[in-house]
Formats: structure tokens, C-alpha cells, sequence
């Protein structure tokens, strides 16, 4: 009698925890954000979202291809990379960019390093800070939410043929616009013009913004969800938004003239979509809990230092990559504690000791 | 539980909640009949081997020793049942090698009754004879351990010993021996303990018992005795709280530092099984011949926790417990988390064999599904490692054959096993498996 005895290594059970459904949660938990943004901008909306996560997806094929690495897509993370890029453009940005934007994210951001597992910085944001550089204007061209005739007819720019520039839109835009509409984001206003928006602009998805960062609401439930079911570390959104209110409300109280009103720096702009799906990303954020307190900190920090400092009216993309960038030095001066180990109090974390080196 | 795990401090940081799947609790222990042929390795402790006492054809009687010690970190081989020494030769063992063994034939018609015995005045016993009684006894840690029980109570003067800690926890999923043993035998337990801590000169003893086994709890502090040196704390149920080190942690809200052992925080921790049988065996004056075993998993005909003789081969465990297909199965010696898997049905239950689990083949993890992920750094290990480890570092080190690093850097020393990391990790790097074969080889390295 053949023995067909399996063989395996302890342990013998399984929490059934697995990429494919970590990552599947975060689609489903990103497709009512999506929906929100094709309420609001329609069909252009829309294609954006399917643009880039059909090219993200279709590079990751490729890419794994290449590499000889299994060509499954059913980990989802492309999906994922896909959707969060979209949700991280202007509405009106031309759909033949958008496809750049996605490629780019997967060949330099993920493909270069490694695949899944490997990548330093969050694919989206690679693809994303790539467009800004290589586009300039139409990355900074914005539309009215909840125009007119949204659900029939694209945006202009959105159909531009590739490697064309867009057609101006202002004209457009001139025809569609609810009044005060200006064309710029909140941010940008309060930046240039000293305007602050008001709290129920942002709320409401009436702000002008790109498409998946105009509810805060929304974003913070879809990340709870995701928070509950364990799939989510909820100390880094956490961090990031409690240090971002910190330093603003710092700045406010030293100048009310000069800097706006903490609720102001958390509404505005992408930092609650970034704090809460790409700051959480977890391929390119810390694992030990210390780490990631201090990761998210530096985030939210560095997103107020960027906007009230620097040329840019928008800082979480860039601060996120510093993160992502620092992540592994945060892992390695921030060990847990081992068991039995004195206890040495923060000053014992930061104690780089290789204590006996063979 | 996640977000607020840190609002209870009254067990270990850290560690996993496994689905418990304990549903042999409830029935008591059964006997399982003498198989006609046993295996009896003379390595079934940590330690040197002992030393065969009989040669084949010698005719030997149910608890008569077959076996001597050979040295300290050594016990005796006690005959399972009444029969003729068949052979000693090389025989499978669970871990693979082929191994010196005594095989015995039994005699089917024979009663059975154990005649070799002396009891003795245990009070009238120092405690450096007790020791002496203990390790001829034959007894070893019988949670999985297998370390020779006089050894372990054998304390250096240097350091004196405040609390003998009763493990109680059965903190792994499936097994209920020690569950059953607590429930039917307090009173050889309290008689264990007694011993223990004059052996070890504890002045008290607290027994550990997790919130999912209260009706042992009980069961023992009915049997408490009056002068209150011996207590009963429950814990909440944790995986690996069995575990000497968080066991302490848990009950003293003391850490064993790295490297050291419990007799250095004042403490000496013993299994209930261990000391109930010690209780049971001492004042008899008898070897240890059987032990409780838990045989379950999905698809037993009859599972239950069985008083099974030392020596009994695998296949006629399972033969008699409903396995009829054992061979197309997954057989484990131990708990789910810890156990041995076994390539050989001919393995004998030995002394350290708590649990028989049978698993189903998963054809669902055969081919596609079992595809490992490479590491995507969701630090669930990092939060679940109960010795405060790295293992998403250790496991990176380890696939670039970084050993070296892991023990100096990143205290694989400290890793204890308990296959937490893998078993939440969600790309399926078997990264408990990792650590052991970089502990091997590290061992291997340092000679």
C-alpha cells in the first residue's frame, strides 16, 4: 500500500488570512468613493476610474510576464493601485495621460522593484507624481462637481487623442459653472487669494478637487470598515491626520491671519483619501508599532510643512513618498521590545545595538 | 479585540486567539486496549538515551523497567504491558531517523495488571531521594516538552524558588487531555504539586487555568487544600500562554529574561499532566506505562482522549479511534500550532505525545492556493509574536540565508516556535519553519 501521508511544518492551522482578500477588501472598500466621484463628475469620472485600472492592471500582466513571476492579477493589488490613482486626478484629466499615469505607476513604482511585496513607494503616487511633472497644466485644471449634463456627455479634455494637449477649457468651464466657481482648489485659494473654504463645501463634494478626495465623511467610513476587519492599520490615518490638526492648529493659534483653522487643513486637499488608503498601504509603511506611529506623524507633519512652506499648494503626495522612503530606516531604529529585554523607555528604542556580533 | 486588546493586562502582550475547536471536553477518558506489538524508543526524553535492561526473548511484566537512565539528563524505560522482548533494533520515529528501540510482543491474554511496583513512605524521603524516586519513575514533561521531570526540579541552591506554576493553560486548539486529566484527577494532582514543591522547596503553587476550562478550575478548587499554599488563578484564553515564559508573565506579571530560565525570576513550572501522574505514580511506587492522549480532527469515528500504553504503535491508535484511511490523511503528534506531522504510521505514541490529530488532505491548498506571496509588510507577525520578535525582518534574513544577523541582530534566539507569525501571516511564508531550520543551522555552526 502506497503511503499518501501529507508532510507539513508546523504550524498545522491557518487564521485564513490571505493577500487576495486583504486586497479585495480594500476594492470593495475604495468602490463607494468611486461611486461618490461618478455622482459627481459623471461620465468623465468614469472613464478615468476604468482607464487607469484597466492600464495598471494590463501592466502588472505584462510586468509579471517578463519577470517569470506567476501573471495572477487575483492579488487585486493592481486594482487597487488602478482605482487610488484615479481618485487622485482631476476629473477632466485627459484619458490618454491617465493610461500614462497608470503604466508608470506599475513599471516604476512596483514592477522595477520587485512586484507585489517589494515596492518602496506606493505605486499610485509614483504614477501620480509622474503626470504632475510630465503635465503640468492638466494636472491643475479643474471642473465644477455636479455640472449640468454630466451623465450624457464627457468633459472636453477628457477624449484628447493621445500625445495631444487639451483643448483649453475655461470656455467650457465658463458654461458650466455654478456660481463661484473659480477654477482653483480650496487650497490654491486660500494660498494665492487667502479664501477659506467653507466647512460645507467640503462635506457636500461642492469643493473643487480631484475626483475621489471631495468627501471626508465617506473616505473615513470606507477606511473604518476596513479598520474593523483588520485589514487596515488603523494607528497610521490615525497619526497622520492628529499630527496634520497638531501643527496646524500650532500655526493658527501663532498667526490666525496667516493660517487657516486646523478643520480647514484636514478637509482640504487629498490628506484624508491619503491618510486613510495610501499612507496605509502596507508593502510601503512600517511593522513595528512604534514605527508606525512615527511614520504617520512625519506624514501629516510634512503635508502642513509642504503646503504652508513650499512652491506647491498640495504636500500629501510628496509627504506620503518621504514616508515610504523612510519606512525601512523607522523599522530598523524602532525594534519592538523583546520579551524579558529592560525596558528602556523611548530613548532604549532608538539604541541601535547589535549586541554580539560573531 | 484589536483596538482594545491593551486595556487587559492580566495575561502576556500579544499572541493569537485560534478557533479552539476543543469538542472532545466533554467525554471522559477512555482506555484503549494493549496493541500486540509496542515500540518503545530509548529516546523518548531530551537527554542521553537510556540503556536497554533486557535482551530479546526475555519474558517482562507490565511496569517492570526495560530500560536504565545514563546519567542525570537521562530517565528509565518502564514495560508498557506484560509480553517478550521481540528485538531492539532501529525502528521509525516521529521526527524522521530511525531510532534504537525495544519491540515488545504482548501477551493478548494476559490480565494486565501492573506487578512491578514498591510503594514507598514519600514523607520520610529527603529531597534529594525524592529526586531519586522521581527520575525512576520514568517521567518526563508530558505537555510535548519530554524533559526528564527530577532534572527539571532539580534546582541549584544558587537559586531558590519561590512558586511552582501548574500549567493548566491547554492553550492549544484540539487537545483536552490535560482538560480531562484536571477534571477527573484533582486530587493525584494536588498530591503531584505537593511533591513538586518539596522537591523544588516552593512554598506555593498557583495553577493556571484558561476562561474556556472553568469547569476544571472548579474541579480543582474543590480539592484545594486548606492551608491555601496552593491556588487556582484563571487566565484569559491566549495562544501560546502555555508557554513557560508567558505563563509566568501572565500569573506574576514577571518576564524571564532573554536567555534565562524561569528558576531565575524564583519559579519552576510544571504541566498538569506531568504532576498528576507523578502523583499518581509516586506513592504506587510504579513507572510511567501510558500517558493521555487526544486523538481528534475531522472525520473521526471515535474522537476522545484515550489513557493509551507507551509504545503503542500509530496505525493501531487510529485503527481503534475510526481512522479507517489513515494513510491518505494528516497525521500530528501534538497540538495544531506546535505538532510534528509524521511520515510513518509505525511511529509509537511516546512518552511527550499529547495529541493524535487527524487533518484532512486540503486539496484546496494543493496546487494554486497554496502559492506563497512574497512579503507585503502588513506587520500582523510583528503584532502577534508573543517573545516581541521581528519575524517579517527574520523571515527576509532568512531568505537571503542571513543567519547570522538573525540571531545576533535580531534575537532568533528568543523564538520559541510557537508558530504564531505563520500562522497569521497572509502570503503563506512559512516562516515558523524558517527560524527552526536558521536555529539549525546556527546550532550547527556554533558546534
Amino acid at each position: 500500500m502506497t503511503s499518501r501521508i501529507e508532510l507539513r511544518a508546523a504550524p498545522h492551522v491557518s487564521k485564513g488570512a490571505s493577500v487576495e482578500r486583504i486586497m479585495f477588501n480594500v476594492v470593495v472598500a475604495l468602490l463607494p468613493i468611486c461611486a461618490f466621484a461618478v455622482v459627481q463628475y459623471g461620465l468623465s469620472a468614469l472613464a478615468l476610474i476604468v482607464t487607469t485600472t484597466l492600464t495598471c492592471m494590463a501592466s502588472e500582466r505584462l510586468f509579471n510576464r517578463l519577470a517569470g513571476r506567476p501573471a495572477a492579477l487575483s492579488d487585486w493589488s493592481a486594482a487597487i493601485t488602478g482605482l487610488l490613482l484615479a481618485l487622485t486626478l482631476p476629473p477632466a484629466f485627459p484619458l490618454w495621460m491617465a493610461a500614462v499615469a497608470g503604466f508608470v505607476a506599475i513599471a516604476l513604482g512596483k514592477a522595477l522593484f520587485g512586484g507585489i511585496g517589494y515596492n518602496v513607494f506606493n505605486p499610485a503616487l509614483v504614477g501620480r507624481a509622474f503626470v504632475q511633472a510630465a503635465f503640468p497644466a492638466a494636472i491643475t485644471t479643474w471642473v465644477p462637481a455636479y455640472y449640468d449634463g454630466r451623465f450624457t456627455a464627457f468633459i472636453p479634455t477628457t477624449l484628447t487623442a493621445p500625445l495631444m494637449t487639451p483643448p483649453n477649457l475655461s470656455e467650457w468651464v465658463g458654461r458650466h459653472a455654478v456660481d463661484g466657481f473659480t477654477g482653483a482648489t480650496p487650497m490654491a485659494r486660500w494660498k494665492f487669494e487667502n479664501q477659506i473654504a467653507e466647512v460645507g463645501d467640503f462635506l457636500s463634494g461642492m469643493a473643487t478637487a480631484s475626483v475621489g478626495e471631495t468627501s471626508a465623511p465617506l473616505i473615513l467610513i470606507c477606511g473604518l470598515f476596513l479598520a474593523v476587519r483588520g485589514f487596515l492599520d488603523w494607528r497610521i490615518p490615525v497619526a497622520v491626520l492628529g499630527s496634520a490638526m497638531l501643527l496646524a492648529l500650532v500655526f493658527h493659534l501663532a498667526d490666525p491671519g496667516r493660517y487657516p483653522p486646523p478643520v480647514f487643513v484636514l478637509l482640504s486637499g487629498g490628506l484624508v483619501l491619503g491618510a486613510v488608503f495610501m499612507a496605509t498601504d502596507m508593502a510601503t509603511s512600517p511593522v513595528t508599532p512604534l514605527g508606525v506611529w512615527l511614520y504617520g506623524a512625519l506624514i501629516g507633519a510634512l503635508t502642513v510643512v509642504i503646503r504652508y512652506f513650499g512652491g506647491l499648494t498640495e504636500g500629501v503626495m510628496y509627504a506620503i513618498l518621504i514616508g515610504n522612503a523612510l519606512a525601512p530606516l523607522l523599522d530598523q531604529l524602532t525594534p519592538p521590545r523583546v520579551f524579558g529585554q529592560a525596558r528602556g523607555g523611548l530613548r532604549d528604542h532608538f539604541r541601535r545595538k547589535p549586541e554580539t556580533r560573531p | 479585540m484589536t483596538f482594545l486588546s491593551f486595556l487587559r493586562n492580566n495575561s502576556f502582550a500579544r499572541g493569537v486567539h485560534p478557533d479552539a475547536r476543543k469538542s472532545t471536553a466533554g467525554s471522559p477518558i477512555r482506555r484503549m486496549p494493549f496493541a500486540s506489538r509496542m515500540t518503545l524508543p530509548l529516546a523518548q526524553h531530551i537527554g542521553t538515551p537510556a540503556v536497554p535492561l533486557v535482551r530479546a526473548g526475555e519474558e517482562v511484566v507490565r511496569g517492570q523497567p526495560i530500560a536504565r537512565a545514563d546519567g542525570h539528563l537521562s530517565v528509565p524505560i518502564h514495560a508498557p504491558a506484560d509480553g517478550v522482548i521481540e528485538a531492539i533494533e532501529l525502528k521509525p520515529s516521529a521526527r524522521g531517523p530511525w531510532v534504537e528501540s525495544i519491540v515488545l510482543r504482548v501477551y493478548e491474554a494476559s490480565t494486565q495488571e501492573i506487578r512491578w511496583a514498591e510503594p514507598r513512605d514519600l514523607e520520610a524521603l529527603s529531597p534529594a531521594e525524592l529526586l531519586r524516586a522521581i527520575q525512576d519513575s520514568g517521567m518526563v514533561g508530558l505537555g510535548g516538552a519530554t524533559f526528564p521531570s527530577h532534572a527539571k526540579l532539580s534546582v541549584p541552591e544558587s537559586h531558590p524558588i519561590h512558586t511552582l506554576i501548574v500549567n493548566g493553560c491547554e492553550c492549544e486548539p484540539y487537545l483536552t487531555c490535560d482538560h480531562r486529566l484536571m477534571l477527573e484527577y484533582p486530587a493525584d494532582l494536588m498530591v503531584g504539586i505537593r511533591l513538586a514543591m518539596r522537591a523544588i522547596g516552593a512554598s506555593r503553587a498557583i495553577i493556571g487555568v484558561e476562561d474556556n476550562k472553568l469547569d476544571a478550575a472548579a474541579a480543582m478548587r474543590a480539592q484545594l487544600p486548606a492551608d491555601g499554599d496552593i491556588t487556582v488563578r484563571v487566565v484569559p484564553t491566549k495562544y501560546p500562554q502555555g508557554a513557560e515564559k508567558m505563563l509566568i508573565k501572565a500569573l506574576l506579571d514577571v518576564e524571564v529574561p532573554p536567555g534565562k530560565l524561569p528558576m531565575h525570576v524564583g519559579v519552576v513550572v510544571n504541566n498538569v499532566g506531568t504532576l498528576t501522574q507523578l502523583g499518581q505514580l509516586l506513592p504506587a511506587g510504579q513507572g510511567l506505562t501510558e500517558r493521555v492522549v487526544t486523538v481528534a480532527g475531522p472525520g473521526i469515528g471515535k474522537p476522545g482522549d484515550y489513557w493509551v500504553p507507551i509504545g503503542t504503535p500509530m496505525r493501531t491508535v487510529l485503527g481503534w479511534a475510526g481512522v479507517p484511511d489513515a494513510d491518505a490523511r494528516e497525521i500530528v503528534l501534538g497540538g495544531p500550532m506546535m505538532g510534528l506531522a509524521v511520515a510513518s504510521l509505525d511511529v509509537p505514541v511516546t512518552k511527550g505525545v499529547s495529541g493524535i490529530l487527524v487533518f484532512d488532505p486540503r486539496p484546496e491548498e494543493s496546487a494554486a492556493g497554496r502559492r506563497e506571496y512574497p512579503c507585503i509588510k502588513c506587520g500582523e507577525c510583528v503584532r502577534v509574536c508573543p517573545m516581541g520578535l521581528n519575524p517579517s525582518m527574520l523571515g527576509m534574513l532568512a531568505a537571503h540565508r542571513e543567519y547570522d544577523r538573525m540571531g545576533a541582530e535580531f534575537h532568533l534566539g528568543e523564538c520559541f516556535e510557537c508558530g504564531c507569525c505563520a500562522y497569521v501571516c497572509p502570503s503563506r511564508i512559512p516562516l515558523t519553519q524558517q527560524f527552526r531550520a536558521a536555529k539549525g543551522i546556527l546550532r550547527r555552526r556554533a558546534g
